[in-house]
């Protein structure tokens, strides 16, 4: 199994705001595949405000700077907005579905790594089992190389989403000169 | 006021002030073909859709003006995508209107049904497929100020038949005319940074052999009377190049002509040799720069371009600057002035010198032709340029006649070269000449072709004869693929494949005259002027004057792909 680390120096993420038009999702794969730019991984869904959606994608900026990519982009008409999230700035998550070969003598094994994962597990079958994790790419990471250990039959993950890091303090508290 | 697609669609074509369209008529796009007969519009019928295409990039060259073309489905809209491409790279303002099949069949696989908004979603700067007769007036108006606005660019359109054709319930709608655009994904930035624009005039002003490297951005943004005031403030030389000659007369003292792969060697070389090159509206293209990593070794770049993207994608300026060239260019000089300028600059006499030297040393020439030779493609355009009035419009094709025109026509004014940069289209001269008259019907039109490039568009000379459009063609005929042969010279020890044409099949003359033209042959010098001017003298129809020219002539200077342009070779066996 390839186990390709999905946090590396190479990926960047972009969150990219388009307009909820036939055909955008073509323009921006499109436009990725014509510069010979490399996405790691999409998603896309609409976002509260129906006329748009976010699509959140993560490049490998060894195929072009990351600059070159952020002003293609932007060049599309109906792209509105990108942010690019620097892995430290961003909270990221995605999720994981996988299908184990989990005969009756694994079972439990599996169902235990489950639990310490914080995961959740979908639908037990004769000797195969379908769990899922929530949680941060490289949680997801680390959980999918310990299923390896039993044998993954199917394995999907949606490819991350990401928003900005939000302050934590009140803006009085962050300014104080020791407030680190 | 309740209408149909249709005939909304024509009205917002009047409302944006469309003059011409350039088209041909077909299932899908019949209804609108219909308003058309009661519209003060002209439309010109092409003969086939690529032409079109060609027309009104030619067109919208010549005037400024977004070239409008109009076609079918299927293969109507396949073929178009040429001149799409072609607009695409050479950021020419088109909107192009293709019909599609109805809503409902839309992915069924219908009669003459592609998905052409799919196919040019990479050589457009924007496209849109309309499913709602009501959306027609707002997507053409986007239309519109998409390919204008910015950096200018071809817009399709994608109409499906059912929404304009006034027999079908869904093309009802009621009339309107958006009063603004709004796109909220699109805001080109104009106007350039006032601390960047101080900080490349610093630069300017440090400099001791600076360049300016004028591109076809300079003729968009209508920058040519403001990039003539900023090199004789500062007193700098310009390269002007295949996108943007003109942009500085070529009888200016200081402009230093074409710079390139087939430039002169004094722009090539100092471009090469200078400490700071200036980018106006310019995109360091491979065929200017050569082998980028010997690109002006020591020279610092100011770059200026109304497209963000083209900023670092080739080269790293020192100073990058976004907006429009003409606004940056007169804000530029305000803060020239202001750091003192042209004063407070280094002497460059030197500087000055050397590129003085280098202009006598290395002229462009070429052998005449003895007795009994065929013509030398040179002198025929030396008699062309000396016989025409200063403000003829040129339009090229691809190949050695479109480098010759480049390197001998001496353009005085902008607006009047008419090429295919980017893309090097072969065709695009006949079709590109025809809309440039339509659009400049005062000037004097000349296509400078090559026989390859003719044989590809060469109909359109119906569609001038018919609507009485009076372009002249002089065929540079050298019974080649010479551009290709010129390479095979050189590069494939001249094994020759497949770029044979021969010189008088098809005879062009009678061609010629089968389309409505006048056609003239001429193969000795004495001739030509006396057919030029013949053919200057005729202003009701087409004329093509077949000039058998010397298949041996190759194009010099040359900088061998993938070679640095220290490598410039002067001529056959120098170096
Ligand atoms: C549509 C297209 N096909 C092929 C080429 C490659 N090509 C570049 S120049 C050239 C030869 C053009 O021949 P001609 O029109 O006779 O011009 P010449 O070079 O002989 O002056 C060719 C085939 C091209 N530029 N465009
Ligand atoms: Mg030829």
């Amino acid at each position: 199994m390839n186990l390709t680390p999905s946090t590396t120096k190479r990926h960047h993420i972009l969150s990219v705001l388009v307009e909820n038009k036939p055909g955008v999702l073509a323009r921006v794969s499109g436009l990725f595949a014509r510069r010979g730019y490399n996405i790691f991984s999409l998603a896309v869904a609409p976002t509260d405000d129906d006329r748009l959606s976010r699509i959140t994608v993560v490049v490998d900026v060894e195929s072009a700077p990351l600059e070159q990519i952020v002003k293609q982009l932007d060049k599309l008409i109906n792209v509105v907005r990108i942010d690019e999230l620097a892995p430290g700035d961003a909270v990221e998550r995605e999720l994981l579905l996988a299908t184990v070969s989990a005969p009756a003598d694994a079972r439990g094994q599996v169902i235990e790594l489950v639990g310490v994962f914080e995961g959740r597990v979908l639908s037990v079958g004769y000797d195969e089992i379908t769990v899922s994790l929530e949680g941060s790419p490289r949680k997801l990471d680390d959980f999918t190389e310990l299923l390896g250990n039993y044998g993954v039959v199917a394995l999907q993950r949606t490819g991350r989403v990401a928003l900005p890091r939000i302050r934590r303090r009140s803006a009085e508290l962050s300014a104080l000169p020791d407030a680190s | 006021m309740t209408t149909n697609g249709g005939a909304a669609l024509i009205k917002a074509l009047e409302l944006e002030g469309v003059d011409t369209i350039f088209g041909l008529p077909g299932g899908a796009i019949l209804p609108v073909y219909d308003p058309i007969i009661d519209s003060p519009i002209r439309h010109i019928l092409v003969r086939h859709e690529q032409g079109a295409g060609h027309m009104a990039e030619g067109y919208a060259q010549a005037t400024g003006r977004p070239g409008v073309a109009m076609v079918t489905s299927g293969p109507g809209a396949t073929n178009i995508v040429t001149p799409i491409a072609d607009a695409f790279m050479d950021s020419i303002p088109l909107v192009v209107i293709t019909g599609q099949v109805a809503t409902a069949a839309i992915g069924t696989d219908a009669f003459q049904e592609v998905d052409i908004v799919g196919i040019t979603r990479g050589i457009t700067k924007h496209n849109e497929l309309v499913t709602e007769a009501a959306d027609i007036p707002r997507v053409i108006r986007e239309a519109f100020h998409i390919a204008t606005t910015g950096r200018p660019g071809p817009v399709l359109v994608d109409i499906p038949k059912d929404i304009v054709d006034p027999t079908n319930p869904r093309s009802a709608m009621e009339w309107y005319w958006p009063e603004t655009v709004d796109l909220p994904g699109y805001h080109p930035r104009v106007e350039g940074d006032p601390a960047l624009i101080e900080a490349a005039a610093r630069l300017i002003l440090a400099s001791e052999r600076p360049v300016v490297y004028a591109g076809g951005g300079i003729l968009k943004a209508r920058a040519a009377e403001a990039l003539r005031e900023l090199a004789e403030l500062l007193d700098i030389p310009v390269v002007t190049t295949l996108m943007a000659r003109g942009a500085i007369p070529d009888d200016h003292p200081l402009c230093l002509g074409m710079p390139g792969m087939h430039g002169n060697y004094t722009a090539v070389t100092a471009m090469q040799e200078s400490d700071l090159l200036i980018a106006l509206g310019s995109r360091f293209d491979d065929r200017v720069t050569g082998k980028l990593a010997g690109f002006a070794p020591d020279a610092k770049i100011v770059h200026v371009d109304i497209d963000p993207a083209e900023l670092g994608k080739v080269r790293r300026p020192d100073v990058g600057i976004t907006g429009d060239a003409r606004l940056v260019i007169e804000e530029l000089i305000v803060a020239l002035k202001a750091l003192g300028a042209p004063d407070a600059q280094p002497d460059r006499s030197a500087w000055k010198q050397t590129i003085s030297g280098w202009q006598e040393k290395y002229p462009l020439t070429y052998e005449q032709s003895e007795p009994g030779e065929l013509l030398k493609p040179q002198f025929v355009l030396e008699t062309l340029r000396d016989n025409t009035p200063e403000d003829t419009i040129v339009a090229s094709g691809v190949g050695q006649h479109q480098m010759f025109a480049s390197q001998y026509w001496t353009f005085r004014h902008p607006y009047t070269w008419i090429n295919s940069g980017g893309a090097g289209t072969m065709g695009f001269s006949v079709p590109a000449a025809i809309g440039a008259k339509v659009g400049r019907p005062d000037r004097m039109v000349w296509a400078v072709d090559g026989d390859g490039c003719f044989q590809m568009t060469a109909q359109e000379l119906v569609t001038a004869a018919a609507e009485r459009i009076p372009v002249k063609v002089a065929i540079l005929n050298n019974a080649y693929l010479g551009m290709v042969r010129q390479w095979q010279e050189m590069f494939y020890e001249e094994r020759y494949s497949e770029v044979y044409l021969s010189p008088d099949l098809p005879d062009y003359k009678m061609w010629a005259e089968a389309m409505g033209c006048v056609g003239m042959r001429v193969e000795s010098p004495e001739e030509v002027l006396p057919a030029i001017e013949k053919a200057n003298s005729i202003d009701d129809r087409p004329v093509v004057i077949d000039f058998r020219t010397d298949s041996r002539e190759k194009v010099f200077p040359m900088v061998p792909a993938g070679r640095s342009n220290s490598e410039i070779q002067i001529g056959p066996g120098e170096s």
